[in-house]
């Protein structure tokens, strides 16, 4: 085919390469297929092992939950006057990770970025993936979890009250609770053209029927993609203002208090950097994983990765922006406590969260000023990692340097965490891992029918190109 | 195998949905490029066909002009159903908040629009996403179990690889023979008089 000649041109490869390499639209349906379709009993024993090794995780987690519901809260090391702790960190931190899926999906979808179309379901999914491991925390953390109807004006007779409207807790409760079912409809939503897909390539019955079902009898017509994208543009516009609004709302939950470290107008904007910024950075160490272990090098490609890894750059650099006026703030406002906070903050017994916080999230990024450092594999998977180190502390920084040393220095406290408090997070990051897992092998991982579209658009556009050459 | 798979189910759901097999649902026709199917398309148009559609992997760029598919209301459905979302958080957080049971708390107001702001923008986003879900599936008539396109012999390529031309039997100008030239002379491959 002479769209094959034209991307082999190293001259127009050099200058412009391509964003997905294909060699038709049914190489694409099988390079992306072929990952999910496999005997299920012949997945490669690597996928079992490290499955039974995330489930395993999450056995420890519903093991931990257990023991906290038979015990009490006592159990995490949470204390006076540390009342929020590592669970409220793990929750920040897990609702964090899932923005950078619905920036892709919804902001760099209004903003055009063809990009995106490779990594956006994989990010989807890590959204939802994330909102399910952040909300077993408050959830938890109410010690009734039972007791959960409560959160919602649901009418009952054993509260015989209403939630007070007033709280900025219970408008992270809407906040967290729509945010999980907007990522959900979007996430199907964009499944089901390549269910389609998956259902029309099946060969076996089971296949058949699961995929015939899920995909609700979708056959492309041109009246179905006329309202699909009109549905997929609304929803991208509104999840867009959904996104920012919901980290600012949790943001609420500590700007609205009075406590020195927690009371400044700077946390929304400031906390919805964060999360994309660590979001980014989550996306970006699964890609790697299953970009190596899948071989989507032809769908992934290094233009992908580094176009993540501007923002991470930016993002990062929005951040640091936030660390330094928190600190200016505090001087110049005059605010005694204010002053001492953050004094205590960088140089108190928590300074070693604070520093690893600055330099994971402020320093190390820095180096994606370097091309080279950008578009390097290992380099990347390190920053990635070290970024959502940084991102966890930022939270916990937040959280309980603020909290530890109370106004009356006979209530200055300590946090220590529990062996509970770290299996549970560590249960949760086991969660995260099996649902990928799972996800990764089941569903199609890249979005099928909008990488044709780019891909179609790529492939008229370089016949120009080659056109004008000659 | 998805073909038998798919016949045997179909003569079922037919039988059960009165479909005849004598009923002919329409000419089909595919093409290998979606440039080409809107060429076709339009052409196709030209002659005074009205009942066209058309079947791609994925949305093509043009098609809905060419063939004369109109611009989408979704939009109109999702803004009444946003309004309705925001109507809803305000009664809600008012009528709990002032009427039902009111509760004073920091000697704040019981009910104000500055407090309730971020509930009413959640409940109005989330009432907006569920209309554009659910009305873009009722807008296409889904979830459905049957569609007499799928008994193209290529109809399992349309989410693969393949751009078909449907002209609908339903079509005043239709005439399965004539129309089956005209598919042919707009280029279109594998064309067939599909039933059911």
């Amino acid at each position: 085919m002479a769209d094959i000649a034209i991307r082999q041109d190293p001259q127009l490869m050099a200058t412009n390469p391509p964003l997905v390499r294909a060699e038709g639209y049914h190489d694409l349906t099988e390079q992306i297929s072929t990952i999910i379709e496999g005997d299920v009993f012949k997945t490669p024993r690597k996928y079992w092992i490290t499955l039974s090794i995330t489930s395993s995780i999450v056995l420890l987690l519903g093991a931990m939950l257990t023991y906290l519901v038979s015990t009490g809260i006592g159990v995490w090391g949470n204390n006076r006057p540390i009342g929020w702790a590592w669970d409220i960190t793990n929750f920040v931190f897990w609702i964090g990770i899932g923005h950078a899926g619905t920036l892709i999906s919804a902001i760099l979808f209004l903003f055009r970025q063809k990009w995106r179309t490779s990594i956006n379901r994989s990010a989807e999914a890590m959204t939802l993936f994330a909102v399910a491991c952040a909300g077993i925390f408050p959830l938890f953390h109410t010690g009734r979890p039972w007791r959960a109807y409560w959160l919602f004006p649901v009418p009952n007779t054993d509260l015989n009250m209403w939630q007070n409207f007033r709280s900025p807790l219970i408008w992270d409760v809407f906040a967290v609770s729509t945010y999980g079912t907007v990522s959900a409809l979007f996430w199907f939503t964009g499944l089901v053209p390549d269910l389609a897909t998956i259902r029309d390539r099946a060969t076996t019955k089971v296949r058949q029927w699961v995929f015939g079902f899920l995909s609700l009898g979708w056959r492309g017509s041109a009246r179905h993609w006329s309202h699909y994208e009109v549905a997929y543009l609304i929803l991208a516009g509104i999840s867009t203002p959904l996104v920012l609004s919901v980290h600012s709302i949790v943001s609420f939950d500590f700007a609205t208090s009075v406590i020195p470290g927690w009371h400044t107008t700077i946390f929304p904007p400031y906390f919805v950097a964060g999360a994309i910024f660590s979001g980014f950075a989550c996306v970006m160490t699964l890609l790697l994983i299953a970009r190596w272990a899948l071989n989507l090098q032809n769908l992934i490609t290094i233009k992908h990765l580094e176009n993540m890894n501007k923002i991470i750059l930016v993002t990062g650099s929005i951040v640091g922006y936030a660390y330094c006026t928190e600190f200016f703030i505090a001087w110049y406002s005059g605010g005694v406590y204010e002053r001492f906070t953050f004094v205590n903050r960088a140089f108190g017994p928590y300074a070693w969260a604070a520093w690893t916080m600055y330099s994971c999230n402020v320093f190390i990024p820095q180096l994606y000023w370097f091309k080279k450092m950008r578009t390097s594999i290992p380099v990347m998977f390190v920053i990635s990692i070290t970024t959502n180190i940084g991102m966890w502390f930022e939270r916990f920084v937040i959280i309980v340097t603020s909290l530890h040393r109370d106004f009356l220095p006979s209530s200055w406290g300590y946090f220590k965490p529990t062996w509970v408090d770290i299996c549970t997070f560590t249960g949760t990051i086991g969660l995260f891992l099996t649902l990928f897992l799972l996800f990764a092998r089941f569903l199609p991982m890249i979005a099928m029918s909008e990488v044709k579209g780019v891909w179609a658009k790529e492939k008229q556009m370089f016949a120009k190109e080659t056109v004008g050459h000659h | 195998m998805a073909r038998n798979f798919r016949e045997v189910d179909i003569e079922q759901i037919k039988d059960k949905l009165g479909f005849g097999a004598d009923k002919i649902y329409a000419v089909m026709g595919e093409f290998s490029d979606p440039h080409d199917l809107v060429h076709a398309g339009r052409r196709i148009r030209e002659m005074g066909y009205t009942k066209i559609d058309a079947l791609s992997p994925f949305p093509v760029h043009g098609i809905d002009a060419a063939i004369g598919v109109p611009y989408s209301k979704l939009g109109w459905i999702v803004i009444c159903i946003a309004l309705c979302g925001s109507a809803t958080a305000l009664l809600l957080q008012w009528w709990c908040g002032t009427y039902n049971y009111p509760l004073v708390i920091g000697g704040k107001p019981l009910f104000d629009f500055s407090f309730s702001i971020p509930i009413t923008f959640e409940l109005t986003v989330l009432f907006s996403a569920f209309a554009s879900v659910i009305g873009m599936f009722a807008l296409n008539g889904l979830p459905r179990l049957y569609h007499p396109s799928s008994n193209y012999r290529l109809a399992h390529r349309a989410t693969d690889d393949r751009f078909i031309l449907v002209i609908e039997a339903d079509d005043p100008k239709f005439n399965a023979q004539v129309t089956t030239e005209h598919m042919k002379s707009v280029g279109a491959g594998t064309v067939e008089v599909v039933v059911g």
